[in-house]
């Protein structure tokens, strides 16, 4: 191995170890955290506020508890696929926010020069690219993957061998593949337009000519065309969320936990760490949601008038603190929506999958097209 | 006879069900934007705050002894409460006083007096069959303990609880 393939090792490492470690696991506990605090606040209590100044040690002492647990298998239960579910809905959540540029580059020459001299090693010191792997199928990376999230729920709620848990998992099924559909199709207007899956590249555009949303500045605010595209973005935008939500199975899409009916849906038999890696599975998979939605539509890491971190390291921590505060607005979002609006019936999941959102992202489509094919700038 | 109910007439609106979402969320908004900025009356925090200072006078909390203004146990275990106590919560072990005793004519006293605080349903019948005007129901309602020995609160303890009440029976007072 050459000096650069050991460098990108290393930093790959680096990138994915600080990812998971110092962002997206704390982001997952605290959004439990949020959820309790912000549906308090919604239905006027006050929510876990006694461990820690305002109980912000509450995630600590929840993950002490679940480690504490007895990790109860009972016996009817099939083994195997038992102890392989709670894993398989954690893995694909995780695994998706490889592809998600979660800045732009951070130059990090100040440290790789100096260190470069004094050890003799031939270092690269450009700006390194803060997205764990820049690949050109970015997009339909996460389509796969986060698909997957189903096979967690499905395999416990069958092999717990009860039929509240077989009922979610049936729910689940069901319910991602009606919505996987509109998901897919709802992204197909931005590709038509930007011309690239790599998710680098899409951020990178709206960072120079304005937000998919919102083509306030650079090259989009005199075109026509910008401003027409608007209207397909922002149905492409909603019907994206929508999908998200229901992909996430947060309200008003849970169905396949649903509380008042299925006891606990696909986790009731579970306890103990098992449990607590659904519900972290399940709180991951809504950030790595998020961060696809403010990639995709909302410009990512780019702010109007903030230079990427080509112009030098402040710049690039600047953008990494932007894409995490926007995706924290959206996690704002997913939580204030499931205090204010209840659980969707079956049928009427499957009606708004199906033949509205379908068919909307379907019509979505011809309209991009046709306002792309139009002789305006 | 069949009753028809008729469909409602849904405005395009409400066929479209997003106004109603909106609306909900800006009602959910508001909420969390008044608990947000502290104009929100929510739930006392109890073991801080308490409510006891509004406490009404007749509130009936735990069980107590009292004793009179000569330091005189008021109860003479006649046991009257022992009998009405519904959950057969009090136990009393009735004891003869001496001769010499200052208070030889009240004949009896409470050797023991148990009243089992996990049985108690704080009825207040106790108080009010009472003869002597002895036991009464305080405003104590935190009753804890970590077994069911310490739960049970004897004569001691009852006292301690209740303290003195002056006045109210005057029969056994030689100033009469």
């Amino acid at each position: 191995m050459d000096a650069a393939t050991v460098q990108f090792v290393v930093i790959s490492l680096i990138k994915i170890l600080a990812i998971i470690f110092a962002a997206l696991l704390p982001i997952v506990s605290y959004t439990v955290y949020a959820e309790r605090r912000v549906s308090a606040m919604i239905q006027d209590r006050l929510g876990p506020n006694r461990v820690g100044p305002q109980g912000l040690l509450q995630p600590i002492a929840d993950a002490v508890k679940f480690l504490l647990k007895e990790d109860f298998t009972p016996g009817h239960v099939n083994k195997f696929y038992y102890w392989l579910a709670p894993a398989l809905a954690m893995i694909p959540a995780i695994t998706m926010i490889a592809v998600i540029p979660f800045g732009s580059t951070l130059d990090l020459g100040w440290l790789l020069g100096p260190l470069a001299n004094a050890t003799g090693w031939e270092l690269d010191t450009s700006p390194i690219p803060m997205v764990i792997a820049n690949v050109d199928i970015g997009v339909l990376f996460i389509f796969a993957v986060s698909s997957l999230g189903v096979y967690g729920i499905v395999l416990g709620g069958w092999a717990s061998n009860s039929k509240y848990p077989f009922l979610g998992g049936v729910r689940s099924s069901a319910q991602m593949i009606s919505y996987e559909l509109a998901l897919g199709l709802s992204v197909v207007p931005v590709f038509l337009f930007m011309g690239t899956l790599n998710l680098s590249e899409i951020v990178n555009f709206q960072w120079q000519n304005g937000w998919l949303v919102l083509p306030l500045w650079g090259d989009g605010v005199g075109s026509l065309q910008r401003w027409l595209l608007t209207i397909p973005m922002l149905i492409s935008f909603v019907i994206f969320t929508v999908a998200i939500f229901a992909e996430t199975n947060r309200l008003p899409f849970d169905l396949p936990e649903s509380e008042t009916e299925l006891v606990g849906g696909y986790h009731t038999e579970y306890s103990s760490m098992k449990f607590a890696l659904y519900f972290l599975g399940e709180y991951a998979a809504m950030i790595t949601g998020s961060a696809a939605i403010v990639t995709l539509f909302l410009g990512g890491w780019s702010l109007p008038g903030v230079p990427s971190g080509d112009s030098g390291f402040f710049w690039g921590v600047i953008n990494i603190l932007t894409f995490f505060i926007k995706l924290v607005a959206l996690l704002f979002l997913f939580i204030w929506v499931r205090w204010s609006l209840p659980r969707f019936r079956y049928d009427q999941l499957m009606k708004l999958g199906w033949v509205w959102f379908f068919e909307i992202a379907l019509i979505n489509i011809i309209v991009t097209a046709v306002i792309l094919a139009l002789p305006i700038s | 006879m069949a009753i028809t109910v008729p469909r409602p007439n849904l405005t395009i609106a409400e066929k479209l069900y997003l106004p109603a979402i909106v609306k909900g969320l800006f009602i959910t908004f508001g909420h969390f934007f008044n608990s947000l900025r502290g104009k929100t009356k929510v739930t006392m925090q109890y073991p801080e705050q308490k409510w006891d200072s509004h406490l009404p006078e007749y509130y009936r909390g735990a069980p107590t002894l009292v004793k009179d203004e000569h330091d005189r146990e008021r109860c003479v275990a006649c046991q009257l409460c022992e009998f009405i106590c519904p959950p057969r919560a009090i136990r009393i072990v009735p004891g003869e006083l001496p001769e010499e005793s200052k208070w030889a004519k009240v004949e009896k006293y409470p050797d023991e007096f148990d009243i089992d605080m996990i049985r108690c349903i704080y009825c207040g019948l106790c108080e009010e069959v009472c003869p002597e005007q002895a036991i009464f129901l305080r405003k104590d309602y935190a009753i804890t303990g970590l077994t069911r020995e310490d739960m049970v609160h004897d004569k001691e303890k009852l006292y301690e609880l209740g303290g003195v009440k002056e006045g109210l029976v005057f029969k056994w007072n030689k100033l009469k």
